[in-house]
């Protein structure tokens, strides 16, 4: 049996996790850290993601991707209005973002993709095997396209992905499966680009999301946006200085305005530190909590309307609420907190870490889909309405919001005119009640034989899977013909796309793989270097002349080794340097140095 | 989105159909309840089952809520896709399939007007006819509710005395039609009860009479009425909502 990870990829987080055991756990790095942050810097030296990726959102904005999760199977004219926070470049080809590097253009699930690999090399690493099978989770409000934009970074990863976990139920996997309550809970899961409620009845090992709502847009870069424009506008004033055509400014901004709010978690004041450019000196300025409150109160406000919505769907009033759990990095900040405890009339629950609670969650499911945990079931449902366009531009529903999945629907097709062969199908998802107001998800052409009027009757079955996504098949009643139905997605990647795409990060993977084993094997070169110079330190003089002289050849051509980009060349002379010493080492561990040195390797020794 | 060819299809329904009775995987003969006792792989729900008898209960309009959900559960541990992740492909769409069934059988059984709904479509087939003409009985208070409304919508501009008077006018209409929604419902339920009276009297148990086949239809009848009345007073009151927002 196959191990299946979960994978929590967030807008600012990701993480994965595994089973052991009875247990799950989130795989931490070699700092000891289970988040990477979702971001990938393009550099000259290749691909890097996480940690380190991050130090080139200042040094390198134009080449380092973040919160690509917003642009997940949307299109530009979505976006419109949050384009001027980006300093990358963004196009639209097909429906779809593509965001240009340099001569380059990558699509969000390819950027995805890229992190996705990152968190699957660091679980084989730990995990000593390879990891082709993967629950992934997405925001419970994502749509259609959305949810496939996530199964294609999947794809594109060169993983299987065995469910798309909405990030909420996850949650209440983990939070169940640690506390065993039964009753209903409320989960409420804000991050740093999306806002999720969900209602949940827990029985008998039973999750059964009752409702769920949202917005895929709002979460903790909003914040820091309501930050940034104040600053912006204050560095106007005083300085006559406009920050907006400094891309490497802009990020700095917002990573400083970002601390701060995040220290204001803590603190009642803070100071922000901005150096400005073009001698403008350093730019001050104190942010109380009260002050950072008022900027984002409407925001957080925004929430509420949710919530109220997921209580009236699911029938019930917010006193019948058992307990409340918190998820995301943002109901760290006190003013959420207060706002939830306000309309569910309970102190929240936040005694599991709010960082890893999806991704333990992701794990968890992975574990039931295994054959592992059998006892935990967990029902979920369709976030959006599901309806086709009819006469008049007015929606008809096939699925409502709310509807637990799997879940289909059968519609019966006719036609109007004598002789007609096709008939056009729309599909959309949302509330309201016209076609265009709706999110469209595909439209298709219905083959139908030429008959006359009102004759032929083509069966269209939409059925919405345990992901979320949906599957149209079509049947000639009359015939009992069924038809292959060639559906446009009006905002996805095509199949061919796709296919191309994983066939190019297979290319990709054989050039980033040179960029890792070079980075790493530097890396040990230095680390090599700088223990011998400890060693000769510590032992220089308890070896010959003629000793020392080797080793300090050796060193030599390990410098020239790590100066080219050849890393077995590198990691030839680091043998070198380690048969050289090797003496050195013995003598070391010989002496009274011995305790100083405890078992260590000698490469250990910095 | 993605689209399946219909030639992914496993099995045809036609051979489901008529191999009801048989594993569709052994050919042995069926006897356990979803699942083949010969070979143990789970059997497709046909799709002319009705939604009572996929939830294990008999025609009858008050359900115990617990069981039916406790059946719910029971059934949701045995089809969901979660536990066929590892099985064949046509496990998995028979999988997939059934719990599609089994979630629309309890949504619709769940709620007492779809399941009163549900039951009218089955005992009457299409015969169904929806009235869309306001309830004879309603006349006089949704003409009074038509021109107050008109006389609230054109007077949104003026004095805001005059639009407070229209507004307490409203509220009093509407309090009057909500009333008239709960009688409704409370009748709804004697209806429930009377049915299941009625229905109790099994074929095997004593064969209908043409008598209480009478009875039956007569209370489809009124119940059919009833969900149709009560469908228009609850868009009416929608709107009045909407407009005094
Ligand atoms: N102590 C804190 N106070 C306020 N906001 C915080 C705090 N810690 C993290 N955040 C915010 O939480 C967001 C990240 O949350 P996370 O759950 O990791 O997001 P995602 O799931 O979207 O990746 C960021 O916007 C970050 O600024
Ligand atoms: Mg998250």
């Amino acid at each position: 049996m196959t191990r299946i990870v979960g994978i929590d990829l967030g807008t600012t987080n990701s993480l994965i996790a595994y089973m052991d055991g009875q247990t799950p756990r989130v795989i931490t790095g070699r700092a000891g850290r289970g988040m990477v942050p979702s971001v990938v810097a393009m550099t000259d030296n290749g691909l890097i993601v996480g940690d380190a990726a991050k130090e080139h959102l200042v040094r390198n904005p134009e080449r380092t991707i973040y919160s690509v999760k917003r642009f997940m199977g949307k299109n530009l004219e979505d976006v419109a209005e949050e384009l001027r926070y980006f300093p990358y470049s963004l196009k639209e080809q097909g429906g779809v973002i593509r965001i240009q590097v340099g001569d380059k253009t990558y699509s969000p699930p390819q950027i995805s993709a890229m992190i996705l690999k990152e968190l699957k090399r660091r679980a084989e690493e730990h995990l000593g095997e390879d990891i082709t099978k993967a629950v992934i989770t997405v925001p419970a409000y994502f749509n259609d396209s959305q949810r496939q934009a996530t199964k294609d970074a999947g794809l594109i990863a060169g993983l299987d992905v065995l469910r798309i976990l909405n990030e909420p139920t996850a949650a209440s996997l983990a939070y169940g499966l640690q506390e065993k309550t039964q009753g209903t809970i409320a989960v409420y899961d804000l991050g740093g680009g999306t806002f999720d409620i969900s209602i949940l009845k827990l029985k008998d090992g039973i999750f059964e999301v009752l409702a769920t709502n949202g917005n895929t847009h709002l979460g903790g870069d909003d914040f820091d946006r309501t930050v940034v424009d104040l600053l912006l506008g204050e560095i106007r004033g005083q300085h006559g200085l406009t920050l907006e055509p400094y891309p490497d400014q802009m990020q700095a901004l917002r990573l400083e305005a970002e601390r701060a709010k995040i220290r204001l978690s803590d603190e009642h004041k803070t100071t922000v530190v901005i150096e400005l450019p073009e001698g403008h000196g350093t730019f001050r300025r104190e942010i109380t909590r009260d002050q950072l409150e008022a900027l984002t109160m409407g925001l957080v406000d925004q929430t509420l309307g949710p919530c109220r919505q997921a209580l009236k769907d699911a029938g019930l009033q917010p006193a019948q609420i058992d307990e409340v759990v918190l998820v995301g990095g943002s109901t760290r900040m006190p003013l959420v907190r207060r706002r939830v405890q306000e309309l569910f009339g309970k102190v929240p629950h936040s005694e599991l870490n709010p960082d890893e609670v999806v991704a333990l969650g992701a794990a968890v499911q992975a574990d039931i889909l295994s054959g592992g945990t059998q006892d935990m079931l967990l029902l979920d449902v369709t976030p959006l309405s599901l309806g086709i366009e009819t006469m008049g531009g007015v929606v008809s529903p096939l699925i409502r919001r709310n509807t637990t999945i799997p879940a289909s629907a059968k519609e019966m097709f006719t036609t109007y005119v004598d002789g007609q062969t096709s008939v056009d199908i729309h599909i959309l998802q949302g509330e309201r009640e016209l076609a265009r107001d709706n999110r469209s998800l595909a439209r298709f052409q219905l083959k139908v034989p030429p008959l006359p009027a009102g004759v032929p009757r083509i069966e269209v079955m939409f059925l919405i899977d345990a992901n979320g996504i949906l599957h149209v098949t079509a049947k000639d009643v009359r015939t009992g013909q069924t038809q292959s139905i060639e559906v446009k997605p009006s905002y996805g990647l095509s199949d061919d796309e796709v296919e191309r795409m994983i066939g190019e990060s297979f290319a990709f993977a054989a050039e980033d793989l040179k960029a890792r084993q070079l980075i790493e094997a530097r890396t040990e070169a230095e680390a090599i270097r700088k223990a011998t110079e400890k060693a000769l330190r510590l032992g220089g003089h308890l070896i010959d002349a003629e000793e020392t002289a080797a080793i300090q050849t050796a060193l030599e051509a390990l410098d020239t080794a790590r100066a080219g980009d050849d890393h077995r060349g590198i990691r030839a002379r680091i043998a070198d340097v380690e048969k050289t010493t090797h003496h050195l080492a013995e003598i070391l561990m010989d002496t009274s140095l011995q305790e100083a040195l405890q078992n260590k390797k000698f490469s250990e020794l910095t | 989105m993605t689209t399946d060819g219909m030639q992914k299809a496993p099995t045809k329904r036609s051979e489901l159909q008529m191999a009801r009775s048989m594993c569709w995987h052994c050919q042995s003969e069926i006897t356990g309840e979803y699942f083949c006792e010969q070979c143990v792989k789970v059997q497709p729900l046909s799709k002319e089952m009705d939604y009572f008898t996929c939830l294990g209960l008999p025609r009858l309009l008050n359900i115990d809520l617990a069981a039916l959900e406790a059946k719910f559960y029971d059934l949701s541990r045995a089809f969901h896709p979660d536990f066929y992740q590892r099985k064949t492909a046509s496990e998995q769409d028979i999988s997939l399939g059934n719990s599609a069934m089994l979630n629309t059988a309890y949504r619709t059984l769940k709620d007492p007007v779809l399941r009163a709904e549900y039951l009218l479509r089955l005992e009457a087939g299409s015969a169904k006819d929806i009235r869309t003409s306001p309830p004879a009985d309603l006349f006089e208070e949704i003409l009074t509710l038509q021109e107050d409304l008109e006389a609230f919508r054109a007077a949104s501009d003026q004095a805001p005395a005059a639009v407070a008077s229209l507004r307490t006018k409203l509220a009093a209409d509407r309090e009057l039609l909500e009333q008239r929604q709960r009688d409704m419902e409370a009748r709804l339920l004697e209806l429930f009860s009377r049915w299941d009276a009625l229905h109790d009297r099994r074929p095997q148990a004593a064969p209908a009479t043409p008598h209480s086949q009478q009875d039956k239809e007569a209370v489809l009848k009124e119940m059919r009425e009833l969900l149709s009345n009560r469908t228009y007073l609850r868009n009416i009151v929608n709107d009045l909502i909407a407009t005094t927002a």
